[in-house]
Parts: structure tokens; sequence; C-alpha cells
């Protein structure tokens, strides 16, 4: 007797030091499609998951902002690689997700895109904000731009185009990162993603759950340098930017909401690099 | 030693008022708050009374200040922006020893400072912004090349900018504000610091000389509350501080909820890292500029001294007899190193942390020297046994005082230097280039000296790391302070 074979589900877990555990909390919410048939029961991330995932960004900093831009343009490429092989599971989440079809193979496309065209920022965003600069003495004097350092960030409601313009900018320029991402199906895909792409573990972590719960983690946190609040509502974006003041983070909160097919321009990548100068005397 | 005989430049030239009013939309006016005193800090004598805003009188100012930047000086074209702020640049010049000594008697800094350091770099400073006033369709702005908002247009300024400066470089900081904030077309209303609200009082004289539309420019004095009502005036676009990071944290959590541009430029904690390949006697007087320049008030001031142990006894035995030779007193005498601490208030906390210093078991030592009877006076310090967890290890003492540490090899120098919440400049000292670029690399500072402290310039981006603030002065990162970008 023939049967239709029974499909092997995937668990649909966080993503914190490059393994995939499932929140401490032991939590879990259902996510269903847009007809509200079941597709999965989502980790629902804590505050412990919060700061696990912090401790693995912090942990993981000094290695990738010690990296050659060069291999994290390469290993930035090489997720743009990965994403292309798994364009189908990724058009199928976004469909599940409400989209139509053609909307989520033009969305998927453009996420690829933004990929590659943020990989290749890696080695010039240095060239382009830089400088020599012309002092009035006898000084070699040059700026360069690092990383800020640990980066939350706040994912917005576009599933996969506005996950990864937010995670790219950051993450190329050397930061580490923890994402509480809103729609949990295509951010863990993502997540697989990059776990096979020799991008180091605790680069990027992605918490799925309650932004309005998690969220206020991230901004309070002190081991937390920079918040950025594109998915974060008005009133939860402000009482986060409140609380990012007690260690002085740098606080993305674009005032207009993002076009996420638009040109991004440089200001997600400045965004989170500071600028250090460096003076030496010219003698003999 | 050598006796020097008293060399005292003269007070002549400047003409101080016994009081003053607010300066807003170009005139002189009275102020609705309890007015106060200016004293001059190496004698205590009152030197003027100065106005204080109110909430009604920021409220006015801030109105002159949108007025002026809705009827001239936003649609300005670059050019005449730029021949302004030139115009002012120049008046400065010439008057430059006239604000050097007004400087030192309301600061206590002394005049071969104000006279070499101070003035200098603020005129600079106004020369260098004059010149981007007309190109900033060339700093690399835009949002994006095919963005029509910045698409080959001038970017654009934000508006009105409050605008709130210590009183530890007086001049100094107005120029860092003022002069990038009208390049870029914002109009502003400055509050100097209570304790030294004269030499900003001056540059609105300079102003009206240059013919700067009333307005432009607008000088509220007052204290904390002032700088509260103006960093909160709802119709202020942006705010830019100078000052600890106790009040920039206030700052930033009031601001949080209103739309508003902010930078800040905070405390510091830096490290003066030492190798014992080092040029000792330029190291020593890099550490004696590091934290005795301007009397340690200096917020990038080396106040850690990292010395590699190999060389830590003889370092520090040059060091205390070359602090021996610095000379304490009238801050208007030309020979004077160590001018008078600004206020009452800061030298009662230098004493407190230093006496804390004391009880957490390090051990203090000063050089013999006699200090003046009356005045605020503090005299240089330093700090031996010093461990990580002391108070004058992690807390900004803004005085003369400096705290010394040793390390053995170059990781735990790094380890030990990142060890803080500020991240604002640090030094290191060593014959070797490769180490040299190594350290800098791994100090998470936004400014690092290599064999040199405590250099400025209007070319150079500085600014911090961490909580020592966010925003750039000087070069063109500080445009980014103040365009709509």
């Amino acid at each position: 007797m023939d049967t239709e074979r029974l499909a092997v589900r995937k668990t649909y877990k966080l993503f914190i030091a490059g393994a995939f555990p499932r929140s401490e909390s032991g939590r879990s919410y259902e996510v269903r499609d847009a007809k509200g048939n079941f597709l999965a029961n989502a980790s629902r991330a804590s505050r412990k998951d919060v700061r696990d995932a912090v401790a693995a960004a912090r942990k993981a900093f000094g290695g990738w902002s010690g990296r050659t831009p060069y291999n994290r343009g390469q290993i930035h490429y090489r997720v743009a690689e990965m994403m292309e092989g798994r364009r189908g599971q990724f058009v199928d989440e976004l469909r599940a997700d409400g989209s139509g079809k053609a909307a989520a193979e033009t969305e998927v496309n453009a996420a690829i895109d933004r990929w590659v065209w943020y990989a290749g920022w890696a080695d010039k965003i240095a060239t382009v904000t830089g400088s020599a600069n012309p002092v009035a003495g006898p000084f070699f004097n040059f700026s360069t731009p690092e990383p800020t350092g640990v980066v939350g960030i706040v994912a917005p409601d576009s599933a996969l185009l506005g996950l990864v313009s937010v995670v790219a900018p950051a993450v190329v320029t050397g930061n580490t990162c923890v994402v509480v991402a809103a729609r949990p199906l295509a951010a863990i895909t993502l997540a697989e993603v990059l776990a096979t792409s020799d991008l180091p573990g605790g680069v990027v972590n992605i918490l799925t759950g309650d932004r309005a719960e998690l969220a206020p983690w991230l901004a309070s946190h002190m081991d937390v340098n920079a918040i950025d609040l594109a998915g974060a509502p008005d009133e939860l974006a402000a009482s986060c930017a409140e609380a990012a003041a007690e260690n002085l983070k740098r606080v993305l909160h674009p005032a207009a909401a993002t076009d996420w097919t638009a040109d991004p321009g440089t200001a997600r990548l400045t965004a989170f690099l500071e600028t250090k100068t460096v003076w030496h005397p010219v003698g003999i | 030693m050598f006796e020097y005989a008293p060399a005292p430049e003269s007070r002549d030239i400047v003409d101080i008022k016994p009081s003053y009013g607010l300066f807003i939309n170009g005139e002189f006016v009275d102020g609705h708050g309890e007015s106060f005193k200016s004293i001059n800090p190496a004698s205590e004598e009152t030197l003027a009374e100065i106005a204080c805003a109110a909430p009604q009188d920021v409220d006015r100012a801030v109105h002159a200040a949108r007025q002026a930047y809705d009827a001239v000086w936003s649609g300005l074209p670059g050019r005449e922006r730029a021949k302004y702020l030139f115009r002012i640049a120049r008046i400065i010049q010439e008057r430059s020893r006239e604000l050097a000594v007004l400087e030192s008697i309301d600061n206590g800094k002394p005049i071969r400072e104000s006279r070499d350091v101070d003035l200098p770099l603020v005129a600079a400073h106004f020369f260098y912004y004059a010149g981007w006033a007309d190109k900033l369709a060339y700093a690399g702005f835009r949002r994006s090349p095919t963005d029509g908002a910045g698409g080959g247009a001038d970017p654009r300024p934000i508006g009105v900018a409050g605008q709130v400066i210590p009183w530890n470089f007086p001049l100094l900081m107005l120029a860092w504000k003022i002069a990038p904030a009208l390049a870029c077309g914002n109009t502003v209303v400055l509050k100097p610091a209570e304790t030294t609200p004269l030499t900003a009082l001056a540059f609105a004289d300079i102003c009206r000389q240059a013919d700067l539309p009333p307005g432009v420019v607008n000088i509220i004095t007052g204290a904390g509350e002032t700088g509260q009502a103006l960093v909160a005036h709802p119709d202020v676009d942006k705010v830019a501080f100078t000052g600890s990071t106790d009040v920039g944290r206030q700052i930033a959590r009031s601001v949080a909820r209103t739309g508003k541009r902010l930078t800040l430029e905070l405390g510091g904690k830096a490290a003066n890292v030492i190798f014992d390949d080092a040029p000792l006697d330029q190291a020593i007087e890099g550490i004696v500029n590091g934290i005795f320049f301007n009397q340690g008030h200096v917020c990038c001031a080396g106040s850690r001294l990292l010395v590699q142990e190999s060389v830590a006894e003889e370092l520090l035995g040059r060091l205390k007899s070359r602090m021996a030779t610095l000379r304490i007193g009238d801050p208007l005498d030309k020979n004077t190193d160590i001018g008078a601490i600004n206020s009452a208030a800061q030298l009662e906390k230098i004493r407190m942390l230093s006496e804390i210093g004391e009880r957490e078991g390090a051990a203090r030592w000063s050089p013999p020297c006699e200090l003046p009877s009356r005045g605020f006076w503090f005299a240089p310090t330093l700090f031996t046994d010093v461990a990580q967890s002391h108070r004058i290890a992690r807390e900004e003492i803004f005085g003369p005082v400096l705290s010394v540490l040793t390390f053995r090899t170059p990781a735990e120098a790094v380890e030990k230097a990142n060890n803080t919440p500020y991240g604002l400049s640090a030094g290191v000292w060593t014959e070797k280039g490769s180490r040299i670029l190594w350290m800098a690399e791994r100090l998470r500072a936004g400014v690092v000296w290599a064999n040199t402290f405590n250099k400025f310039d209007p070319a150079a981006p500085f600014g911090g790391y961490k909580e020592s603030g966010f925003g750039r002065e000087g070069g063109r990162h500080g445009l980014a302070a103040y365009l709509d970008v």
C-alpha cells in the first residue's frame, strides 16, 4: 500500500554562540501560516537567553573585529552563496508568512543581493570614512573607523530583506550582534545559513520570541554598546532609547519608516563605527 | 634650580564690565533668573555679576535662533557663511591677547597655555570650518548617490542647536561647538559654564564686530538648570554637550523621546602606557603634559600612568624630579606651569578623591611647593601602589593627580588600559613602530597619542568610545554632527 511520505519537520530553536539551543526558559510559541495552519513551535527567548547571547557576542568580538576586512568580506560573500542554495526554503517560509509567490521570490532575491552588496563594503568602508588629517604641526595623523562592539538589534517586520538589511551592515564592519527577530521561520533558516558560512560562532546571535519582552533587556544591558531599534514600535523604541542612556549606547532609530527595497546607503554601516584618531610625531 | 623673577602679563588689556546680560538676538538683555558672580579662582575676587537665564529667557533665545535660521542663515549661500566665519577667525586673532588674559583670569589656567594653546586653536577652528561652509557637498555625507534628498545638493543643516560647554577650555569648547554648527547652516544657543562665562560673552561682542546677523549666535549664562531648560526646549533640533558622563547620561535620557540629534563629549580616564624601550626623557615630558596640562582639568588627561615594570623605578625617580620643577601660582605669570583649580567645588572633589586614594592604600606624593594663601590650589600629586579597583584608578578626578600602575607584557598593558567604562584617549610610548601600531589598534579610545600627548587640531577628529560619549568634533567627521544626514 502506497502512503504519502510523512515529512521530517524542523525544530525552530534559538541561535546562540553558533549553536541552536532551545530557550533556557523552556517556553515556545505557535507559529501559524496566513490561513491559520500550524507550522512550528518556535522558541520563546527569555531575559537569560538575551544575557547568554550578549556574553557570546562579547566573546566573539575580539576575534571577529580582529579579522582582516578581506576575510570578513569573503565570509559575507559565502553567506550569500549559502542563501542562494536555500532560495526555495526561504521562498516557502515567506509564503507561509503570507507573501505571494512572486513577492516572496523578489524579496529573497533582494535579500541575497543585499548581502552581496554589504560583503563588498568590508574592505572599502575605511577608505570612504577614514582620513589622513593635515594637522598644523610635525605629526602623522590619521583617522580610521572601528567597530563599536556588541550591537543589539530589534529586527523589523520585513522577515528576510529587513532582517538581512540590519544584520549585514552591523557585522560586516566587525561588530557582533544579538538580534531579536520579528518572524521566526526565515530568521532561524538564516541562522542555519550563517552557521554553515565560516562565520565564527557568537558573531550573530538570533533570538525569537516577543520583541516587547526582549528588547528592553537588550537596551538596558551594560555590555551592549549600541542598539538598532528598526523593528521597535514608537513607544517601545522610546523606552529602549531611554534605557540605553545608562551606558551611553549608540542608538539607531530612524524617524521615518524604512523602505527596505531602497538603496540603503552607508548610514547603517557608519551608525556602528567609532572613529579613532592616531597621532605620531614626525622627526629624525 | 633657577630662581624666577615674577613675569606677570598685564591685565590692563582686558576691560571687564561690572555686570553682563544675556546675548540674545544680537543684544545684551537682562535675565529673569537670579544673577550670579564669576570669580577669579586664583584670588577669589569677584570679576563680574552675570545674568542667569530663566526658562522664559531660554525660550526667547531659542526663538531668536529659530527666526535667524528661517529668515537668514539657513538660506545664506555657503560662501557667505564662510566669510562670516573667516571674519570671526580674524577678529579672534586680532584680540587674542585680550582673550587669553581674560580666559586666564576667569578660568585660572596659566597664561602660557591660554596664549599658546587655547587661543591659537580657537582661531584655527573657525578658519578650518569657515572653509567647509561652501564645500559641504564634497564632504561625502549624501545618504546615497541615488537619494534625491542628498544627491548632488548640499546636505541640509539640522536647525537650531542647543550647546552646553564646560569650564576647562571655555573659549576653545565654544569654538568646537559654534564653528561647525554655523558652517553647516545651523543657528545656535550656547550656554557657557557657570564659572567661566566671560570669554563667551566677549565672543558675543566679536559676533557684533563681525556683523553676524542677530540671532545666529545667542549666548545664555546660568547654571545646570539653564542648561536643562535649553536641552529640553521643544524647538531645539540638536543638542551638543561637553561635560561629565553623569550629566551626559541625564541628557541622553531626556532627549530619548524627542527625536533630537545628540552628540556628547564626556569624561575619560586615559591610560598613558610607557614601554621599557620608550625615550624616557620625552616620555616624562609627555606624562607631565598629559596630566598637569591645564591643572589636569582635561577630559582626555593621561590620568592613569601604566609603566612597564622593568623601568618603573627609574621612570618614577625622574618623574618626581621633573614634578619638583613645576611652578605653581599666578596664572598671569608667564613662568607659571600650573595655575589655579577652577572652583572651590572642583578643589573639594580633587581633595576628596585624593584622600580616598590614601585611605584605599595607595601611596601619595607631591613635591614640596608653596601654595598661595588665597584662591583654589592643589599641588601636583602622584599616587603609586595603585590597584585597578581603587577609585583613583577608576574615576575621573579632573585635577593634577596621577595614578601609577605597572604591567609586564603588552597584552597586560592593553587589558589594563581598556579596563574602564571610558574610552576617550590613550597614550603609548615606545621606540618600536610595529608595537605602536599594534597598541593603537587595540586601545579602545577615540584618540591615541603615540610618543606625544594632549595634541589637538581642528583637522583631527576628536571624541570618545563607550561612556566617553559619541560623535566627533574636528575634521570632516565633525560636520556630521551638524548636518541632517
